[in-house]
């Protein structure tokens, strides 16, 4: 009866997404007001529907009702309770259930808190909104229905795919989709400002905390799903410049460029067109990344066999999206006015700039991931794009954007002063130089690039400090008057600093683990040790446990340093039954932001164990980088301008240097 | 500046940078790329040694070795021809004899593939396409055989 309910609430879903797709619209050409409030009451409805829905698939889930087939092919009924809910999106249907979920979520919020949008453009962008979530409806009733029951109900599941039963799926996709379902926002923002063909400063802002809720989530997710790549797939790389990866990381960057440019909208009524634009980009790449995870035309470690109907639809989709959003772009567009002007050297050429190497960064990935596509489809030729090619095209735009970043907030809005600005960051300078010195006196000259990223990195975390410092007059003014000009600094100049330090912490993981990061791969046996970067590791030997569904073969490992015991380590390898499938679960152990990785290869006759020993120095800076960017967005959104959300143009430019 | 001007300079600058962007890619895409070959296009196109590629098929039974320090070499077979690939560390947990696998690394003289990558499968119900379609094009792949499942398996969402 349940998946019954299920699947009529996600029938009923639909209907009303028809509704609010066309009725609305309908109503802001009329110029009806009732015909265009039936878009919010639909949305919330919509969203309650589609909850229904897949509380209806959980429950499945729960109850291990393995008459319905999608629970029956992902679950097992000795799975622990976590991973029985986080199946429910561990495999396609759920997860495109999932996706329309958090689509109708964020609808359903713009209907309730988007109080103060003019009544038009309400109206139109939860109309898009509808239009986008019809679709979605199509394509999960027609091509994957996960209600569909089996004619005769097996006894037992056939278990979901341990490499996806561990915590990191849990909160890996949500958080991901909440990042490019969010993006959706802006793209409705977009066309229904083109449809309506007028836009102003304040349709930035309403713009802008959706853009920033959904890139937070994108960088956590994208963080969070890099994590777990590392410690779950036991080769200890944390970024393999697989398509999926790229999928998620090319409207990362369309929409942290976003993110940008909707700044100078906001505060200088520049750049409009080019927002847009941008606005459409970010959720055209969110719906590319989705066809290219869920259709399989990329050979990825990811990549599973898959129905080409579901490819051809969602192709479908996004040809109608990308392609129809582009094309009323480029009829409507002229007709918006062009707003304020600037100098080359201003704050808004910062923001330019950055946009401009964003975007360029962003088209060398997609380049990277879509160029063995083509190639195989003129050619037949195959060939696979990894790490070289991106080391080679993707990092060389990464550095100029990062040097300018710390002059971009200090720059004047209009007209910048470079040279003053210069003068300004002479600390960040210093800062950068002596991290050089030091890395190089403490490292050595083998890696010649490397203490150039940490200088690099330092500058950057130097000049978001001076950044601030310029804005509280610190060291100018006396302390009390510095204090108090501190709290009154709006929060979202706090998250600028912050989120701009989160990249240079990330950078400076990423520098580290690769550059100095070492490795042992060998054979062990009983009482054998090995050394590595100063750790003795003695291998003590091996255990069998009984897990709740599968079986566990652990390795016991003793680390020392200087002959003090660090910490046991016990790698493991896990037997699941049910699929006969056996993965590697890594042991780590934290020094500080460094880490110690082991991970376990075949145990051979003789007793003796392979092991895949590694020291990766400030590695967690990678992933904590990821989260401090994404607590400046957080910090950002809280400012009371954007909670507000008042039309009317700011008071004063609240990002104003002090002077 | 007129405003004129102003938009030559932002044109001029996207332009260049665009134009180094596009420089980079182009010699990335010359040096950097790996292509993927059966074992029946390595042995009929007589590749030079040195030439780095990517080989898929199955791992042919019977042909799997360990040696010492890690030492790993099997033979990996279309059906048609067969390649000997030598490769040292730990293989993949569900890297078996008569599986699908994937190995990239540098050609030697003799035909003998020296890889530094060897990935299997990450679910037992897959297969890398890059081996479905080197078995295709050798007529060694029964239609069905792995494609009667293939829409139940799950992904990484």
């Amino acid at each position: 009866m349940i998946p019954e309910i299920g699947h009529y609430a996600l029938v009923l879903a639909l209907g009303l997404a028809l509704i609010q797709a066309t009725v609305p619209l309908y109503g802001s050409i009329r110029r009806d007001a009732s015909l265009m409030q039936l878009a919010s009451s639909t949305a919330v409805m919509q969203f309650i529907f589609v909850a229904g829905s897949f509380a209806a698939l959980t429950a499945c889930y729960v109850t291990s009702d393995f008459s319905v087939a999608n629970v029956f092919e992902n679950s097992h009924s000795m799975m622990p309770l976590i991973y029985k809910f986080t199946s429910v999106w561990g495999n396609h249907e759920g997860s495109m259930l999932l996706w329309v979920l958090i689509l109708a979520l964020f609808g359903a919020s713009v209907a309730v808190f988007g109080n103060n949008l003019p009544v038009t453009l309400k109206a139109n962008v939860l109309a898009v909104q509808g239009w986008i979530a019809c679709s979605f409806y199509f394509f999960i009733l027609l091509t994957s229905n996960p209600f569909l029951r089996l004619a005769q109900p097996p006894l037992e599941g056939r278990d979901l795919n341990p490499i996806l039963q561990d915590p990191g799926l849990a909160i890996h996709p949500p958080l991901l989709y909440l990042g490019y379902v969010g993006f959706s926002i802006a793209f409705s923002f977009a066309i229904a400002a083109l449809i309506e063909g007028r836009i102003d400063a304040a349709w930035a802002r309403w713009v802008r905390p959706w853009t920033l809720a959904a890139w937070m989530f994108l960088t956590v997710g994208i963080a969070m799903g890099s994590y777990w790549a590392y410690y779950e797939l036991g080769w200890g790389g944390f970024w393999f410049w697989d398509p999926v990866e790229n999928a998620s990381l090319m409207p990362w960057l369309a929409g942290t460029a976003l993110l940008h440019s909707a700044v100078v909208m906001e505060k200088r009524n520049a750049l409009k067109v080019w927002t847009i634009l941008l606005a459409i980009l970010a959720f055209s790449l969110s719906l590319i990344g989705t066809f290219l995870v869920r259709s399989g035309v990329l050979t990825s470690v990811h990549s599973f066999a898959e129905d080409p109907r579901r490819g051809v639809f969602i192709l479908g989709i996004l040809v109608l999206f990308i392609g129809g959003g582009l094309s009323l772009f480029a009829w409507r567009a002229p007709l918006l006015r062009q707003g304020g002007l600037f100098a080359p050297v201003s704050r808004e050429g910062a923001l330019v700039f950055n946009n401009l190497f964003l975007t360029t960064a962003c088209l060398t990935v997609f380049v990277g991931t879509l160029y063995p596509l083509a190639l195989e489809a003129l050619n037949g030729e195959k060939i696979s794009v990894g790490a070289p090619f991106f080391n080679l095209t993707f990092a060389p735009l990464f550095i100029p954007l990062m040097i300018a970043m710390p002059f971009g907030g200090l720059l004047a809005w209009k007209r910048g002063n470079l040279l003053g600005v210069a003068q300004r960051l002479m600390v960040a300078f210093a800062a950068g130089i002596v991290a050089i010195a030091i890395t190089f006196a403490a490292a050595g000259v083998e890696h010649v690039l490397a203490p150039f990223g940490i200088g690099l990195a330092f500058f950057v975390i130097v000049g978001a400090l001076i950044d601030l410092a310029e804005r509280i007059a610190l060291f100018r003014a006396p302390l009390a008057t510095s204090w108090s000009r501190a709290l009154g600094l709006p929060r979202s100049a706090w998250g600028t600093a912050i989120a701009h330090a989160g990249v240079a912490l990330t950078l400076i993981g990423i520098t580290c683990a690769s550059t100095w990061g070492t490795e042992r791969i060998v054979a062990l046996k009983e009482g054998q040790t090995v050394t590595l970067s100063g750790y003795a590791l003695t291998f003590d030997g091996m255990v069998q446990r009984a897990g709740p569904n599968f079986r566990v073969l652990a390795g016991k490992f003793t680390l020392r340093q200087g002959g003090e015991v660090v910490g046991i380590m016990e790698p493991s390898k896990r037997t699941f039954g049910a699929r006969g499938m056996t993965t590697t679960e890594a042991a780590l152990l934290s020094q500080g932001a460094s880490q110690l990785y082991l991970s376990l290869g075949d145990v051979n006759g003789d007793g003796s164990a392979a092991i895949r020993f590694y020291y990766k120095p400030l590695v967690l800076l990678i992933w904590l980088g990821a989260v401090v960017m994404a607590f400046g967005g957080a910090l950002s959104l809280s400012d009371r301008r954007l909670r507000v959300g008042a039309p009317k143009p700011a008071a004063k430019p609240a990002l104003q240097p002090a002077e | 500046m007129t405003r004129k001007q102003r938009r030559l300079t932002l044109i001029g600058g996207s332009l260049a940078v665009l134009g180094v962007a596009a420089a980079l890619v182009l010699f990335a895409l010359k040096d950097s790329i790996v292509f993927f070959n059966s074992p029946t296009d390595v042995v009929e196109k007589q590749l030079a040694p040195g030439t780095r590629i990517r080989i898929g098929g199955l791992v042919e039974p019977g042909s799997l070795k360990k040696g010492d320090n890690l030492q790993v070499s099997f033979k990996v077979t279309d059906g048609a021809h067969e390649v000997s690939v030598r490769y040292q560390g730990i293989v993949p947990d569900l890297f078996r004899e008569g599986q699908g696998v994937v190995a990239e690394g540098k050609l030697e003289a003799g035909g003998l593939l020296a890889a530094d990558t060897v990935l299997a499968k990450h679910d037992e119900r897959y297969m890398p396409r890059e081996v479905v379609d080197a078995l295709k094009k050798s007529g060694r792949w029964q239609e069905g055989e792995m494609n009667a499942d293939a829409h139940v398996v799950g992904k990484k969402p």
